[in-house]
């Protein structure tokens, strides 16, 4: 089993302790021994994976490999994969097999990883808790009666399960710091425009930004190295030069400001969510960060302007879901109305006709000004509230969520309550800023994630602040109890 | 905002989505919800802010016409539901 980290696995290839097949091998059959408890894949590329492996020992051999070359990982199944299924977990395409592969799988596979199958996630990526999935709910390696969080809940619990090293996400209002943050993994959402959306099956396009999910920010300074970069086939990628995101880990904290925005520690949160935190901050105090009080005024409006935003760029993004083209299309229709009613009320989960409708009614006739465009007019408020903020400060602290990994079940019932779990995330989507969580503790055995957020383009500085914090605290090495690897845990106090 | 039936049944028909009858009032219910959640943006003064599209403030990014890669048509039809003679077919639409 897994419990190696993207590094070491990566050393151990080097060395030639083990090969990429053989570790791909093992990785694959773990899955099969283990995953029926978690539902954390939707599906497997064994074949893909071996030959790709094979691949990575040529290359390892020939001394041209890369630092990710044969290490195996998952791709969240939002990511196209060529000539391999690709679901969205949405019944509309349970068969659909891309003909192109995502910019960022590109990237990985010219990197030599080895993808070993795509992971379970919240229909179309909509969701806070992987319930809203046409292959069913995924759960919490950490409590398997909790969520892992969503809407990229099945890269979380692979990764936290010790299935995979590392997975990657995406993140429209905090799909991969919340559910690290449940999971206790080390996820990182870039600045909007840092990682390519090409391929990646786009949910709300002025949000969306994919990322990776790991078990240290060494690793994912590792992934995100190859994950980022301009790419012009995404008409919204930014094009300006990636640094090497693990050039900066060790650099001290001395001197670095650190806001904490009021805003983030009202009424609504768990006070023992707030105890960690608060430990968390002490923690880099102690580093030589300078903790400074300030205020993200309009925070609370992220909820209603990300409600607005999202569902309509949604609307508008998943009309190309017909049944004509690929995916599912219904049985017997009687003409072309009936067939794409049918096509998508019997493709689509609730959810996500739920956010389709609420999309379609903000966009219709006599209501874009007042919903669509207020919404932006907000989204503006907020950007400038974290300019404001980020002229005082090098970097923002708080939670990621509001509370740990909820029951299974407990949300299900009401949209609503769902929507309001996203308080703490939605505000980085809508500036476009870089944010991420980092291991901080735990709450009654579930995890408590730090959210370090930063101005434009600071992955290096989060990825540096989060590397620091892991040098002095042993959270994010601590492993969940059903996983079997948590022998260690007890004697460290976990 | 509250929202009746006959306001959903019209935004399904506008998404292109079948609503059953028997799921109408449940939508009607979480959607009307989610409308009073967004409507807290109402009692917020927003004039003379402009409306945030791309959060770099972007603009689109032009290239030249000129052909950038293959014809794929055969992988293209290969995943479709339903094709004939290199077409897509769909119901009639003209008798």
């Amino acid at each position: 089993m897994t419990s190696k980290t993207l590094d070491q696995i990566s050393k151990d290839l080097a060395a030639g302790t083990y090969s990429s097949r053989e570790i791909t091998q093992d990785t694959i059959a773990d899955i099969k021994t283990r995953d029926p408890i978690y539902n954390s894949f939707i599906s497997l590329s064994e074949d893909l994976a071996l030959a790709q492996a094979t691949a990575a020992d040529v290359r390892i051999k020939a001394g041209t490999a890369d630092i990710l070359t044969g290490v195996p990982f998952a791709h969240k199944d939002l990511f196209c994969t060529q000539g391999h299924v690709t679901t969205a977990a949405s019944k509309m395409l349970a068969n659909f097999v891309p003909p192109y592969e995502s910019t960022v799988g590109q990237r990985l596979l010219t990197a030599g990883a080895v993808c070993v199958g795509k992971t379970n996630m919240d229909e179309f990526a909509m969701g806070s808790s992987n319930e809203n999935s046409f292959f069913g709910a995924v759960k919490n390696p950490w409590d398997l009666t909790a969520v892992p969080g969503g809407s990229s809940g099945g890269s979380a619990a692979a990764v936290a399960a010790g299935l995979v090293p590392a997975a990657t996400g995406t993140d429209t209002g905090g799909s991969i710091r919340q559910p690290a943050s449940f999971c206790n993994l080390t996820g990182i959402k870039p600045t909007y425009g840092r990682v390519s959306r090409f391929g990646i099956i786009a949910y709300a396009s002025s949000l969306d930004q994919a990322g990776p999910m790991c078990q240290s920010a060494q690793d994912a300074a590792m992934m995100l190295n190859v994950m980022a970069g301009f790419d012009d086939q995404d008409s919204t990628s930014v094009n300006q030069e990636t640094p090497d995101y693990t050039a900066d880990l060790n650099l001290p904290l001395t001197g670095l400001k650190v806001g904490l925005p009021k805003e983030f520690f009202g009424a609504g949160l768990n006070p023992q969510v707030a105890q960690c935190i608060m430990a968390a901050v002490k923690e880099i105090e102690a580093l030589g960060a300078q903790i400074i009080d300030i205020s993200l005024p309009n925070l609370e409006l992220s909820i209603p302007a990300y409600y607005v935003i999202a569902p309509s760029e949604a609307s508008s993004n998943l009309s190309r879901f017909d049944g004509v083209r690929y995916g599912y299309r219904c049985d017997q229709p009687t003409d072309l109305m009936d067939f794409y009613c049918r096509t998508r009320a019997q493709g689509f989960g609730t959810e996500v006709k739920r956010r389709i409708m609420v999309g379609t009614y903000a966009l219709s006739e006599g209501y874009y000004d007042a919903y669509y465009v207020k919404a932006q007019r907000i989204r503006r408020m907020i950007k400038d509230d974290f300019a404001r903020a980020l002229s005082q400060v090098d970097v923002i602290m708080g939670p990621v969520a509001p509370s740990p990994a909820f029951d299974l079940g407990s949300n299900t019932k009401d949209p609503v309550a769902m929507y309001l779990e996203d308080i703490y995330t939605l505000s980085a989507n809508m500036a476009g800023i870089p944010a991420m969580s980092t291991p901080a503790g735990f709450v009654n055995g579930r995890p408590v994630g730090l959210h370090i957020m930063g101005n434009y383009f600071a992955e290096a500085k989060l990825l540096n602040i989060a590397h620091q914090y892991q040098q002095v605290t042993d959270w994010h090495l601590q492993k969940p109890p059903s996983t079997g690897l948590a022998a260690s845990n007890q004697e460290k106090g976990a | 905002m509250a929202i009746e039936n006959a306001d959903i049944e019209k935004i399904a028909v506008l998404a292109r989505l079948q609503v059953d009858p028997n799921e109408i009032n449940d939508y009607t219910n979480s959607i009307s919800s989610i409308l009073s959640l967004i409507d807290q943006m109402q009692q917020v003064d927003t004039n003379g802010i402009e409306p945030l599209s791309n959060p770099h403030d972007a603009t689109q990014r032009l290239r030249e016409d000129i052909v950038t890669c293959d014809n794929q048509r055969d992988a293209f039809i290969a995943i479709a539901p339903a094709t004939q003679d290199g077409l897509y077919l769909v119901p009639k639409v003209l008798d």
